[in-house]
């Protein structure tokens, strides 16, 4: 059982595909020499040369889209955005092309494209460089979303992505890449549309994404010892969401909060809220309760930056206003 | 004048005759759109091609199996050109079940994958990018194809074309991208909207791509410089831009009043720039022969229509299908 950190174990499920399947290559900015700005592909390029792993232009539109195209042909392409920040420039083609090629031909066509991002605060990179917008994108049809929080769903989720035949938005967070597992040398593919239970509860539901999986999981530790039983469910793929899984805890818990590092107004957990306060309204002993970043860019000084994205102390207050304490 | 004899006596008047018919039966089939739609028989809105029917014959004519291409909102002649049944790209427009696209579509997204159809895209320049994908992929996987991409002068101005033309020369994928330059984006004229829009071969200077200026009113030449353009790329030796000048014989869109155009010069042109009226002299064809393969394609616009109107619509539900592979 060799130890993997978020970022190999990233790594290692492209390389696996790669040794696999001729059809898997990745395009991204300085992702060839320099191995990625995060240094997700180190060391891929001399195994798997510079034909497939491709530098290219800084270009989001163009390469996206040559994703696009490749996929369109039966190939099963990966390209990285170096920041989902800049996911916004290549939005036109993710929205327009790559989410509706198939509807647009009555089901001729299939686009089982991987875009792989990262973003996350934590770290000062400024309101560019920072943001969190995986909202953005479950709000397309057409697309799959995913948003991984351990080594081992990184890695079987990201097999699973490049496998699938649909466009897949594959984000990685930032400040989850030095965070380490122990994986089983055999790669084990993680099913898309499948919520995972961090750490079984009674008394609160906690659905959280990205780094805030392991916030609540700390919140959890703490509330505990205040004798409030917190279950964590990380939905892991966004879109489709596994509804199933959140409402059943829910029901067994009657609380919720959602959690997630992404500005909280109009953000992921809205519709996780919805979705709970409708199907599981008649269980409910509380309002849903939501955690996220306020609504401001990121900003740059640290004690702002701190105290605009949300901490696991944010997910614990949640916590209590749900199950009634603290004034409640 | 040598030169131009010399091409003249190594014509092929079989094959021009052809090209004829097709360009006259994407002529007929557009103006049986436009009346049908004013009828308002079509749902949405639509974009005719009127006048630069030689740039899609010319081209496809030059195609062969295996390459594909990315066409644009004014997509039917591309479509009819590369072989999709009239029938097909009507039952489209009808929104039916029978349709190229199966109604999912419409006339600004028409596919026909198995003709190398990679469809019509209604985002100016969407379809670059994915045209330089799909090349990548004949390169990587050593096949012998051609990624086409269609698009207009207007298309010129955006990021995808400007990206998708540098990686398509930096990586010297098959690609060829055909510049229809009717000097109009929308309502707005060449010069207001571009500093090269008299010569956008201009353009591929800047990535140091290989272009080739034609004249998009003469179908012969279209197809001539097409197969010196595929013939290039198939090679190996990198992608070409296809500047072809070429004439919208109509407006925008069908309706269009177009009040930006200076008064008489859509008449003038169709005079003396007409594609189909062009060909249709330098094949010297009688009037009876003219009269003839009009009477043929008109019948087969005819019959696309009936096929069209007593095609299945869908069901409402039939929306929910195709969202996920």
């Amino acid at each position: 059982m060799p130890e993997l950190s978020y970022r190999e174990a990233v790594r290692d499920a492209l390389s696996s595909a790669m040794r696999a399947d001729q059809d898997v290559f990745l395009m991204g900015e300085d992702i060839a020499e320099m191995g990625g700005s995060m240094g997700v592909t180190q060391g891929m390029l001399e195994e798997f040369g510079p034909e497939r792993v491709r530098n290219t232009p800084i270009s989001e539109m163009a390469i996206v889209g040559a994703g696009i195209g490749a996929a369109m042909q039966g190939m099963r392409p990966v390209v990285e955005i170096m920041y989902e920040d800049f996911l916004t420039l290549s939005l036109e083609q993710i929205v327009n092309q790559a989410a509706k090629h198939r509807y647009m031909s009555g089901g001729q066509l299939k686009v089982p494209l991987t875009v792989r991002t990262q973003g996350g605060a934590g770290w000062s990179p400024g309101a560019q460089h920072a943001q969190q917008l995986e909202a953005w994108l479950v709000h397309v049809p057409g697309l799959k979303v995913v948003f991984p929080s351990t080594p081992s769903d990184v890695r079987g989720l990201l097999w699973s992505s490049i496998y699938d035949d649909n466009p897949v938005v594959f984000f990685e967070h930032r400040t989850l890449y030095g965070l380490k597992e122990e994986l089983p040398d055999e790669l084990e593919p993680v099913p898309l549309g499948q919520a995972r239970v961090h750490r079984a509860g009674e008394d609160v539901t906690v659905v959280a994404t990205g780094r805030l999986v392991h916030e609540a999981l700390g919140a959890a530790v703490e509330a505990e010892q205040e004798g409030v039983s917190v279950e964590v469910v990380d939905p892991r793929t966004l879109s489709p969401l596994d509804e199933a899984a959140i409402v059943g805890s829910v029901k067994k818990t009657s609380r919720c909060v959602v959690a997630h590092e992404a500005v909280t107004r109009m953000g992921f957990g809205a519709e996780v809220a919805a979705v709970v306060s409708h199907q599981a309204f008649d269980w409910l002993d509380a309002p849903v309760e939501r955690v996220g970043a306020r609504f401001t860019p990121i900003p740059f000084a640290p004690v702002m930056e701190e105290f605009v994205v949300p901490h696991h102390a944010d997910v614990l207050e949640a916590i209590y206003r749900a199950v009634g304490r603290n004034g409640g | 004048m040598a030169k131009v004899e010399e091409k003249r006596g190594s014509r092929q008047p079989e094959r021009l005759r052809d090209l004829y018919r097709q360009m006259l039966l994407i002529r007929r089939f557009e103006e049986k759109v436009e009346d049908r739609f004013r009828a308002g028989e079509l749902p949405g809105f639509l974009h005719v091609a009127i006048g630069q029917e030689a740039v899609a014959v010319g081209v496809c004519s030059a195609l062969e199996d295996g390459d594909v291409f990315a066409s644009t909102h004014r997509a039917h002649g591309h479509t009819l050109a590369r072989g999709t049944p009239p029938n097909a790209v009507m039952a489209e427009l009808y929104g039916k079940r029978e349709g190229c696209s199966g109604g999912y579509g419409g006339s600004m997204h028409l596919y026909d994958v198995e003709r190398g159809n990679l469809g019509a895209n209604a985002v100016v320049g969407g379809g670059l990018p994915a045209i330089v994908g799909a090349a990548l992929s004949f390169k990587l996987r050593d096949e012998p194809h051609v990624a086409v991409a269609f698009f207009g002068d207007g298309a010129t101005n955006i990021g995808t074309f400007h990206e998708s033309l540098n990686l398509a020369e930096l990586w010297q994928v098959p690609a060829l991208f055909v510049c229809e330059n009717n000097r109009w984006a929308e309502s707005t004229p060449g010069a207001q909207h571009s500093p090269v829009w008299d010569d956008m071969s201009k353009r591929a200077l800047a990535f140091d791509m290989r272009a080739i200026k034609v004249d998009g009113q003469d179908v012969e030449e279209v197809f001539t410089r097409t197969r010196e353009a595929l013939e290039h790329v198939r090679s190996g030796a990198g992608p070409v831009f296809l500047d072809v000048e070429c004439e919208r014989l109509v407006g925008h869109y069908v309706g269009d009043p177009q009040v930006y155009r200076p008064k008489g010069q859509q008449a003038e042109l169709r005079e003396t720039r007409d594609p189909v009226t062009l060909l249709r002299e330098r094949l010297d064809l009688s009037d009876e022969d003219a009269d003839e393969v009009d009477r043929e394609v008109t019948e087969v616009v005819e019959a696309s229509v009936e096929f069209a109107k007593t095609g299945t619509d869908p069901s409402p539900e039939d929306a929910l299908n195709n969202v996920y592979a």
